[in-house]
């Protein structure tokens, strides 16, 4: 085929997108930050895409671009997807939220879903998961569990959703644990093995015997494992293959039925723009099985934890809290609300460390 | 800030794994710059020699085994940017990154099945009375055997290029292969033994990420550290000793930037991984200022022997 008639079937399949529908299978789109074998963020998202053709059988297609750079090529990713004649995109990292807003401009046609954005169109939804609530579970074990009171934390780009996840894992450590302290590095990417099992070794050398991570391999389980007495937690899968030491439990994210129930929506023509964030208790936000390496008591009562936040009976951040600076943030009682959560830019009280600007 | 939790000597032997893998990849292909190839190729050869390297080592249980099959791969899978640029005379640079992305291409095909798996350990080399030294022991003399032998290739390729009739005719054919032609050296078959050592090299820099540095396998997983090869080459002036300053100041400022974050130091992050580039370019400058660069003069240049 050459260029002339590839572009004018792409053309035509997008005018005739809407008509045709009916009867051809709805294509759905998918552009990961990383490799579908990362074994964290962009693995889950994959099983989602795998979920939702099974589900579906032949009334769907799925394609993907894996390890899409956030930046200017991810406009050219998602173009490309469009003109193929997708007719939903899932977009799933922070980084894809202004190109999938201008790629929509110019596709009115094709639904955009962005994760964990909050710029939204009339074609363009954002969805994302409330990981900061398995983050306070996650917390409340590495309190009771650390033995030198330091935990480390590796982070990825100073964003809201790994603000909150710093403070939800370290108000519910503190919690439990006064003494402990909490030592950040930022490795500004989401994927880079080295790197992760670096910043891994480094923390454990100034004396972190907790790692906690908001990166997306595996790398920093293998580093906590040569080093022996160290534990850590399954971030976005399970990473059970590490179980039971150095992981612990894990914070898993289940995308299938968000994934099922959109497509569905555009299979019967209802979709409309949406704004999602679920957490433990709709099931988009897993806790992996806690091993026996934590005591008893302490499971149960990280189990608990789960069972308050799930119901709703207990929010992650429940006031008193103070900024970081000192000044009054939310007062006895008070839970911070969701526009305060999405751009949650500053530490609570008691970390000691600025974010990177 | 408490600077006093950073262990220096642990530092130390930290920076020697995290520069291991960049030495042995930037000193394999300072030989073939010296022999007048660039080859850009060096991240697609880490990376083939990284999922070999993992393959091997879990399926035999040994590591030493997947070191060899990593070098023995990525040296034969140098030998098609070598087929390709010596006897086809395609262009080097295009063909180098055609190598690299192949790499990441067939590496990602070959590790699918090895993903999530756990290599076997590779055994740190207690060196008896020296690494029972107090202070140094631990910092210079208890890490696994390819921390020294990337140290011993070092010596030995300087002390080749400098004192051996092959290295200097290896040197002639980089400066010169016209020349060197018509005094009769083989000038293809003297680059392609140099393109094949420095495809070994890159495979063991690559093994070393997946078995030892983070030791699993996941795609992608070099990444950029074949890069960082190529610059510390050019940062080094195409002078062994200098490859050595280069590989551990990059492993090192690396190492370092994440230890004075995990110790909370108030550092601009940005700034301190960016020094190392910020080096290169101010050693560019100064030896661009001296006008004498270090660069085979061959560098690059197709060779067709028309006589």
């Amino acid at each position: 085929m050459n260029r002339r008639t590839l572009l004018t079937t792409a053309a035509l399949a997008l005018t005739l997108g809407q008509a045709a529908f009916a009867q051809d299978p709805v294509t759905a789109g998918f552009i990961y930050v990383g490799p579908v074998g990362d074994g964290g963020w962009t693995y889950e998202h994959n099983q989602g895409r795998l979920a939702v053709e099974e589900h579906f059988g032949d009334k769907v297609k799925t394609i993907f671009q894996e390890s899409v750079p956030e930046g200017a090529d991810a406009e050219r990713a998602i173009t490309q997807m469009a003109l193929s004649g997708a007719d939903i995109i899932f977009t799933t990292s922070f980084g894809y939220m202004d190109p999938t807003m201008a790629v929509a401009e110019k596709f009115p046609n094709v639904k955009f879903e962005h994760a964990t954005g909050y710029k939204t169109a009339d074609n363009v939804g954002v969805y994302s998961a409330r990981f900061y609530e398995g983050r306070a579970i996650q917390g409340h074990i590495a309190g009771k569990m650390t033995k030198t009171n330091k935990i480390g934390y590796i982070a990825s780009f100073p964003i809201p959703e790994v603000i909150r996840g710093i403070n939800s894992a370290y108000i519910h450590a503190k919690k439990v644990n006064p003494d402990v302290e909490f030592s950040i590095i930022w490795a500004y990417t989401w994927f880079d093995p080295a790197k992760e099992a670096d910043a891994a070794r480094a923390l454990i050398e100034n004396g972190a015997d907790v790692i906690l991570q908001h990166t997306d391999s595996t790398a920093p389980q293998a580093a906590a494992q040569e080093a022996g007495d160290v534990i850590t937690f399954g971030q976005a899968s399970d990473m059970i293959e590490y179980a039971p030491t150095p992981r612990v439990s894990s914070i898993i994210d289940n995308w299938a039925p968000y994934y099922i129930d959109r497509i569905q929506a555009v299979m019967d023509g209802t979709w409309e723009s949406d704004n999602t964030w679920d957490g433990i208790g709709a099931g988009m936000v897993g806790i992996g099985e806690i091993t026996d390496a934590v005591p008893e008591d302490v499971k149960a009562e990280a189990l608990a934890l789960k069972e308050s936040i799930a119901s709703g009976e207990y929010h992650p951040f429940t006031g008193p809290l103070n900024k970081a600076d000192g000044s009054v943030w939310l007062a006895e009682g008070e839970t911070a609300s969701d526009g305060d959560l999405a751009g949650l830019n500053f530490y609570v009280e008691g970390i000691d460390a600025e974010i990177p600007q | 800030m408490d600077l006093s939790s950073i262990n220096p000597i642990l530092l130390v032997a930290s920076i020697m794994v995290s520069a291991t893998p960049i030495l042995l990849a930037a000193i394999g292909e300072m030989v073939v710059e010296k022999a007048g190839v660039l080859n850009l190729g060096v991240e697609g050869m880490m990376i083939i020699g990284a999922v070999t390297g993992f393959a091997t080592a879990v399926s035999t249980g040994s590591p030493f085994l997947g070191f060899l099959a990593a070098a023995i791969a990525s040296a034969i899978f140098s030998m098609a940017f070598g087929l390709l640029t010596q006897f086809l005379l395609s262009n080097q640079v295009a063909t180098g990154l055609g190598l690299w992305m192949i790499g990441l291409g067939v590496s990602s095909l070959v590790g699918k099945s090895y993903e999530g798996m756990k290599s076997p350990p590779t055994p740190k080399l207690d060196i008896p009375v020296l690494s029972d030294l107090p202070v140094v022991g631990r910092m210079l003399f208890s890490h696994d055997i390819m921390v020294y032998l990337s140290l011993l290739l070092v010596l030995g390729v300087w002390a080749f290029l400098k004192f051996t009739r092959a290295g200097l005719i290896l040197r002639a054919v980089g400066e010169s292969h016209d020349s060197a032609h018509a005094l009769g050296y083989k000038v293809v078959l003297i680059r392609l033994a140099a393109i094949f050592f420095g495809g070994a090299c890159a495979g063991l820099g690559g093994a070393y990420i997946s078995l030892v540095r983070v030791p699993q396998w996941t795609e992608g997983m070099t990444a950029g550290i074949g890069w960082i090869a190529l610059a510390i080459v050019v940062f080094a002036s195409w002078r062994p000793g200098r490859v050595l300053i280069g590989a551990y100041l990059f492993g090192g400022i690396n190492v370092l930037q994440l230890n004075l974050q995990a110790a909370g130091a108030n550092v601009p992050v940005a700034l301190l991984s960016a020094s190392p580039f910020i080096v290169t370019i101010l050693v560019l400058v100064i030896i661009s200022a001296r006008g004498h660069h270090g660069a085979p003069a061959s560098l690059g240049r197709p060779f067709h022997a028309t006589t």
